[in-house]
């Protein structure tokens, strides 16, 4: 705890300060917020697993669905997993130049992923209300993907401050591991969105 | 002498139990019964009012007893006995809430039932689903079943469709539509519920039995009117401003007032003399 | 306001004095005054849409509010008052206050993310207020079902779901705050089960804000895509099922229950034994208690539908889970019960409105068993029995404590002590008008009228009109309360540190507390409910005869 002495009161600037002696928790409250965002998923594909149990879809219309580009984006994201964790590792050993490179790797396999999949969007036959199955299929991917832009987008704040001289360092690598985790967390939400959507 | 806590315990919870049961017995606070269930519900609801009552009563006196006897006096400064758990005590009150719970809930099981709750909804035989019904799949609701399991008499069906603000009532071998429900005493009726436009429920106060009817998904709900006598049919989901304007009224009839009405009213019956209804 | 909180070394840039509770302030304390504040005023205004409704409810015809603004305003009661006053005073208000103190930390894990917490709360609030002045507001309760709620005016709605997604977001950022700052921020030595029970009762309720509120959120984003995309998902008539949105939306609601109800629990937890000058009784089971109910409030949403289209084996396994939570449930009321036996009992207004809260809670709990059966819950689903029912919980339970809370902490927060007259005269309008105004209700949902009407069969006249007689007691309760903060601020006995003699670390500081919570160290509290004599060391003068019978016969003393 902090040492004052006991006659002394803090102004709230010196006890906020005085509130920085305990640890860094940041990645569990982070990891807390990933349980609730993960649950709003999980809302979702129950919705889509009810539906799909009992709700017939309008004669003509399929729970098909083109396999090739999904597949694909699967291993895109994989792979941007793995090289997020390499740029991780580089910048624990300072290794700043390295780290950026993978971190730029990772972010472009994000956006190629968002690009296949306006790629995939624009080739399915069906659109946003065309029935029950298209519309929980647009909801829960588009949700995924504004997921992925987000995380896109974050990737590149890290890898701008990854520079020389920037806030990301050997001794403040949390935006970095927030990031990771928030990554790797988007990650396994499509391993499981593929799996219902495109593999059931 | 002084009577020991524990009989004084005893005595008192053995009294406490009686008053519950009597006042199970004694309680009348529901409508009169008008189906078939209705007397088993009530059953039901008696039990439920007897251990209610007991606890109520029970807790209350003991709040009151211990703001009386354990109240802090004028001056005095010293704390209560140091007694931090007693396990043996916990596990009673553990056990005992836990065994009447489960009662409740095995008897609740053995009341719905018997009010027909748990014949599966859709491999019955139903005649005459008539063509306004889409799919013939039932999502929900209550089976005929007939309380007295003798099994012979095939339920009356009716259409009936809710809607902003009203219910319709349609019956498919008679060929009447009307918006009163008529119903002969003593005969299962099945109502096959369908809505037009948003979520409405259909309930009757004197039959015990209520269902939601909801656009999409047809449900059914079956009961066997006992007490001739005119009833209100209330609508009991939020379906819009006159939600409470949208009422209904169930006619039960003897079953030769209810023959004479169909005759009256049946479009088939008029064309030509032959008998309207299957019973 | 002689509240003096202002340190001695100022800062000229952060606003000082009672500026601070109009700024974005990361101090817990004056979070926690913000959350209470706010949540009291979103109070009266509820209080006024119920007063409308009961005004309404005085003659069997619709003859006081149009139709449509008669659904609006049940509409906006309910919202109002689950959101923006119940969830954000038990939990931000009275936890953001307390936990730091009970976990011996100056602040809570994330202060900052505290403050945008507390801030999205008035603007959420404005906007749903508003939305009954710009466009019709929401009118398909606070429950929207569809379609109803894809068939009224859209604007109202889309303006009420944006509004409860801003209320969720907010509760969730809480509870992530709650969980860290219980799990991770303990000062060293203090181990969990040395914790207040407050804060077992938070950290529970937390973990169910965080596993619900998100499917609460999802779910209004599809229904809002039904209603400006014209998707399906929950219309019928473009293929969708509106069940499965009432599974969804229960998903959330019924944990939400639980999330009013179990923070009310760890308050009463704190106040019994201080005033009781007892421990509290059982604590290791009382903490089980708690985790039980969190499991069993995720598994049994579906007794809300008993009535919808589900299946016969879903009903009966949801009226058997729900009966189950009676248990770890009547523990905790047993438990308090036996906190008070033998005790040293200050029937204060404080333990007032704990005993009220213990009465109307366990009357509300017998309904709520008998609820959970299905073919009782047949004839009164959707009835003014149901709105009895809840209201014994949330009002006669919840709000009851709440008062209980305030007039147990106020010397705390302000340095002066309530006064008891009015305290005891707002006990009094409170427990009678609330007993007057939803007693009645039971035998109006038993025999025949529904919820959600502003017109109804003549017979319940008569009652309807004492029901609201009982409201009105309700509001007029709340002006001796009122009077009695206000007054108290300037004119109250001062209070010193520690005016119950208590033992939990937030009584072991000054009145007010300073910034930092305590001068030098936090206190390391081992036995938060240390009281009581010990068996063989009870006064002479003090004890019965019975008591020092017993002396010679046992030391309950585990």
């Amino acid at each position: 705890m902090t040492s004052l002495s006991p006659s002394e009161s803090l102004s709230q600037q010196e006890a906020s300060e005085a509130h920085e002696h305990h640890g860094d928790f940041r990645m569990f409250g982070l990891a807390t917020f990933l349980v609730a965002d993960g649950m709003t998923f999980a809302g979702f594909f129950a919705a889509y697993l009810t539906f799909r149990a009992v709700n017939p879809l309008p004669s003509g219309a399929t729970y098909e669905l083109e396999m090739v580009l999904p597949t694909i984006n699967t291993l895109l994201l994989l792979i941007s997993s793995f090289t997020f964790h390499r740029a991780g590792a580089a910048m624990k050993r300072n290794q700043r130049a390295l780290g950026q490179r993978w971190l730029l790797i990772s972010a472009a396999l994000g956006f190629a992923f968002l690009a296949g999949q306006m790629k995939e969007y624009f080739e399915l036959p069906f659109g946003l209300t065309d029935n029950l199955f298209a519309s929980t299929f647009y909801a829960i991917t588009g949700f995924h993907g504004l997921h992925v832009t987000l995380g896109g987008l974050m990737i590149l704040i890290v890898w701008w401050q990854c520079r020389e001289g920037g806030r990301v360092s050997q001794d403040n690598l949390f935006p970095l591991e927030a990031a990771e985790l928030y990554w790797h967390f988007v990650d396994g939400i499509w391993v499981v969105l593929y799996g219902i959507l495109y593999l059931l | 002498m002084r009577i020991p806590p524990a009989i004084l315990t005893l005595i008192t919870g053995m009294a406490l139990v009686l008053l519950g049961l009597w006042i199970g017995q004694n309680v009348n606070l529901l409508p009169v019964d008008a189906s078939a269930n209705a007397p088993v519900y009530d059953e039901l609801f008696k039990v439920l009012f007897s251990i209610g009552t007991i606890l109520f009563v029970g807790i209350v006196g003991l709040i009151v007893y211990s703001l009386v006897k354990f109240r802090r006096k004028p001056g005095e400064t010293g704390d209560g006995e140091a007694v931090e758990g007693n396990l043996p005590l916990e596990i009673l009150w553990t056990a005992i809430p836990a065994v009447v719970v489960l009662f409740v809930g095995i008897y609740s099981y053995d009341i719905y039932d018997r009010m027909g709750g748990m014949a599966p909804l859709n491999d019955h035989s139903m005649h005459a689903m008539g063509g306004e019904m889409e799919e013939s799949r039932t999502w929900g609701g209550i089976s005929p079943v007939s309380l007295e399991s003798d099994g012979a008499a095939a339920p009356l069906p009716i259409d009936v469709t809710a809607m902003q603000f009203a219910f319709i009532f349609h019956y498919p071998d008679a060929e009447i539509t009307s918006g009163e429900l008529h119903v002969p005493m003593g005969q299962p009726v099945a109502l096959h519920m369908k809505a037009n436009d948003v979520i409405h429920a259909f309930w009757v106060p004197e039959f015990r039995l209520k269902q939601d009817v909801i656009p999409g998904q047809p449900t059914l709900l079956s009961f066997t009117a006992t007490r001739p006598g005119r009833y209100p049919i209330v609508c009991a989901e939020l379906c819009g401003p006159y939600h409470g304007g949208m009422r209904s009224t169930v006619i039960v009839d003897e079953p030769e007032t209810f023959e004479a009405w169909v005759n009256q009213n049946s479009p088939i019956a008029n064309a030509a003399p032959q008998t309207p209804v299957q019973s | 306001m002689t509240i003096s909180l202002t340190p001695e070394h100022s800062t000229p840039l952060q606003p000082q004095g009672w500026l601070r509770y109009l700024s974005f302030s990361t101090d817990h304390k004056v979070i926690g005054l913000q959350y209470l504040v706010c949540g009291f005023i979103f109070y009266l205004i509820g209080g006024a849409l119920a007063g409308a409704i009961r005004t309404e409810l005085l003659t069997p015809i619709s003859d006081f509010l149009p139709r449509e603004t008669y659904n609006e305003v049940l509409t906006l009661h309910g919202t109002v008052m689950i959101f923006l006053w119940i969830v954000p005073v038990v939990n931000g208000a009275f936890g953001n206050y307390l936990i730091p103190f009970y976990v011996g930390a100056r602040d809570m894990a994330f202060p900052r993310l505290n403050a945008v917490a507390f801030w999205l709360i008035p603007p959420a609030g404005l906007l749903l207020i508003s939305s009954y002045f710009i466009a019709s507001a929401a009118q398909s309760g606070w429950t929207a079902y569809p379609p109803l709620s894809i068939t009224t005016p859209a604007t109202g709605q889309i303006i009420w779901i944006l509004s409860v997604l801003l209320l969720g977001g907010s509760s969730i950022f809480g509870g992530i705050n709650f969980i860290a700052t219980i799990l991770k921020l303990r000062r060293p030595g203090l181990k969990l089960m040395q914790l207040p029970m407050y804060c077992w009762a938070m950290l529970g309720t937390s973990i169910l804000v965080v596993l619900s509120t998100p499917v609460l959120a999802g779910t209004l984003v599809l229904l809002s895509f039904d209603i400006i995309a014209h998707t399906g998902f929950f219309n019928p008539s473009l293929g969708g099922n509106a069940v499965v949105y009432q599974h969804l939306f229960w998903f959330y609601s019924h944990p939400a229950v639980y999330i009013m109800v179990l923070p009310a629990f760890g308050l009463v937890s704190e106040i019994l034994p201080i005033h009781c000058r007892k421990p509290l009784f059982g604590y290791t089971t009382m903490v089980y208690s708690i985790m039980g109910i969190v499991f069993l409030g995720l598994i049994v949403w579906a007794h809300h539908m008993f009535t919808s289209g589900t299946p016969p084996w879903m009903r009966l396994f949801f009226t058997i889970a729900t009966s189950f939570i009676a248990v770890p449930t009547g523990i905790k009321f047993f438990n308090w019960l036996a906190t008070m036996w033998g005790g040293r009992i200050a029937l204060n207004s404080a333990m007032l409105f704990s005993c009220g809260f213990i009465i109307n809670f366990v009357f509300g709990g017998i309904t709520g068993v008998a609820l959970a059966q299905v073919p009782f819950d047949i004839h009164v689903h959707d009835t003014y029995f149901v709105v009895a029912h809840f209201h014994y919980i949330v009002y006669g339970g919840t709000v009851f404590v709440i008062f209980a809370s305030i007039y147990h902490w106020y010397p705390k927060v302000t340095g002066r002590l309530l006064n008891e007259d009015l305290g005891r005269l707002h006990f009094l309008l409170t427990f009678v008008g609330f007993n007057l105004c939803f007693a009645p209700q039971h035998w109006l949902g038993l025999n025949g009228m529904p919820r959600r009407v502003a017109e109804y069969d003549p017979q319940f006249e008569l009652i309807n009109q004492l029901s609201s007689v009982g409201a009105l007691l309700m509001a007029i309760s709340t002006l001796p309360f009122l009077l009695n903060v206000v007054l108290s601020a300037f004119n109250g006995a001062p209070a010193g540190d520690n005016p119950w003699n208590a033992l939990t670390p937030e009584w072991l500081t000054s009145s007010p507390p300073p910034v930092e919570n305590w001068k030098g160290e936090a206190p390391l509290v081992t036995e938060p409910y240390g009281y009581g004599t010990p068996a063989g060391e009870l006064p002479l003068a003090a004890t019965s005869g019975s008591e020092l019978w017993k002396l010679g016969n046992s030391d309950q003393r585990s």
